[in-house]
């Protein structure tokens, strides 16, 4: 057997040994490729960036459960630090039972480095069954919707709530997400009542969202685990970061552009061997 | 390293599902199952804090809402699909949905995946734009047109129809290799995470 026979025959084991070596070895010795920042990155963040101090809030729907967190906890995580620097006011929202955990880790993470207290900087809504009808709730009452905060404080006791009824008081709605919620957001929300949706997203999302934004029903858009390493590198660049902060999503790019050049060289072994091999055996 | 049991308990965890890599195996079948039995407890216990107690049990006992019984008493008959003779009970709640669904999705639907799209496309080669703006704008048009047209299958695809179908498919085949392209950077983004949680978090020998 030649080496394309080989080639095409090659214990998958082999290949999971090298992209668990191209992983490791960046991660324990960083080289700092550099990210450039896509356009729908930085629409998304100058639009944040523009909203007022405790003008009009910024709707964050975490979307997403623990097991596409590596990508989309650290973009939440960087939009909640852009806000809190900002005084911007926030309010979290999980859809499914298992997305309220994040909104708990995320907070956790982020509001005592800046000082964030519930009910006047950010507003943790709980859980309530029924996607499409709080979505479409929301539009009438926030208050009605939720009657409670996560904590079991009455919504219409917050300081912040005082001046949010629904979604003409919220300036946009990022929806991070590793499923289809936020085209629901777009298509119920943003259509009917005409709020702006911002969008963050698993990489395996990331394609289908970019006709979203040429039509305009999404703001911008952070993809993947580049989207949320450019959005940490902006509010990093802008001071809106606290010493020490810990860049997640940058410190893996290296990583992940190591994967990609594996993936690209075993692509083009692949198909060589696989043509080389079929030119031969029509020869015989 | 780190003393925290829980990290201990997570990393472990961790090294069992990756020893799936190798073969399925009992440390893998052991979470695999674990994480199985949390997430249906961890969902029912959210359900009964955040949607039982505050919206039936309260509105209903103590509060004398009994419009809420209402429901309650359809959301109920969602059970009868576990008992054979009654099992018939669930079009109740099941058509309630269906309909709900379909009268608020509709329309919306036509207005956001269809006319939005469609207004996009039709509004991309306008002029006023940049050369290479305009040129990419042109060659979206194109490969919206020629895709659409390999979906259609009134017309038998020979000829030109045939040709402007077989761009269609390049452009598929496009689509298809971007997403690859995202789909692997996913993939590998989950496998950073878990490592730079083992790394950092576990052993500390990453900043």
């Amino acid at each position: 057997m030649n080496f394309l026979e080989k080639m095409m025959n090659i214990d998958r084991r082999w290949i999971y040994l090298l992209v668990g070596i191209c992983v490791l070895v960046p991660l324990i010795r960083p080289v700092g490729l550099p990210t450039s920042i896509t356009p729908y990155t930085r629409a998304l963040f100058d639009y944040v960036d523009k909203i007022p101090a405790d003008g009009p809030a910024v709707l964050i729907s975490f979307d997403f459960d623990p097991s596409t967190s590596p990508e989309l906890q650290p973009m939440a995580q960087s939009i909640l630090r852009h806000c809190f620097a900002k005084d911007i006011n926030v309010m979290c929202l999980g859809l499914m039972p298992t997305y309220i955990g994040m909104i708990d880790i995320a907070l956790s993470n982020v509001k005592d480095e800046y000082g964030a207290v519930s009910g006047e900087d950010f507003v943790f809504l709980p859980y309530v069954p029924g996607v499409t009808a709080v979505m479409l709730s929301m539009g009438e009452s926030i208050k009605n919707t939720f009657i409670r905060d996560y904590y079991g404080v009455l919504i219409d006791s917050l300081p912040m709530m005082q001046h949010i009824r629904n979604y003409d008081d919220i300036a946009i709605v990022v929806s991070i997400s590793g499923s289809a919620m936020p085209q629901s957001w777009a298509v119920l929300v943003g259509t009917t009542y005409h709020v702006r949706v911002g969008v963050g997203t698993t990489a395996v999302s990331a394609a289908e969202y970019y006709s979203w934004l040429q039509t305009g029903q999404f703001v911008g858009m952070l993809g993947g685990l580049k989207g949320a390493a450019e959005y940490e590198n902006l509010i990093e660049s802008k001071g809106y970061t606290i010493e020490g902060f810990r860049k997640v999503a940058t410190k893996g790019m290296d990583a992940q552009s190591f994967v990609h050049i594996l993936m690209i060289v075993l692509i083009i072994i692949g198909n060589i061997a696989f043509f080389s091999l079929r030119k031969r055996s029509r020869q015989i | 390293m780190s003393l925290s049991p829980w990290i201990w308990f997570a990393a472990l965890l961790t090294l069992c599902t990756f020893s799936f890599l190798w073969r399925d195996n009992p440390f893998y079948k052991f979470a695999e199952h674990l994480f199985v039995g949390v997430s249906v407890g961890y969902t029912i216990t959210i359900l009964y804090w955040n949607a039982f107690l505050p919206r039936v049990w309260e509105p209903i006992v103590i509060n004398h809402q009994f419009y809420v019984l209402l429901p309650t008493i359809l959301g109920i008959l969602s059970f009868a699909i576990f008992f054979k003779k009654i099992s018939w009970l669930i079009r109740y709640p099941i058509a309630f949905l269906m309909g709900a669904a379909c009268g608020i999705s509709v329309p919306r639907s036509f207005q956001g995946y269809i006319f939005r799209h469609m207004q996009g496309t039709i509004t991309a080669i306008s002029p006023g734009q940049s050369n290479l703006l305009l040129i990419s704008n042109i060659i979206m048009v194109i490969g919206v047109i020629a895709t659409l047209l390999y979906f259609y299958f009134s017309i038998e695809h020979k000829g030109f129809i045939g040709k402007v179908a077989n761009v269609g498919i390049w452009y598929i085949m496009l689509a298809f290799g971007a997403g690859f392209g995202y789909t692997v950077m996913a993939r590998v983004s989950l496998l950073i995470g878990r490592l730079q949680f083992l790394l950092h978090d576990w052993l500390g020998v990453i900043d």
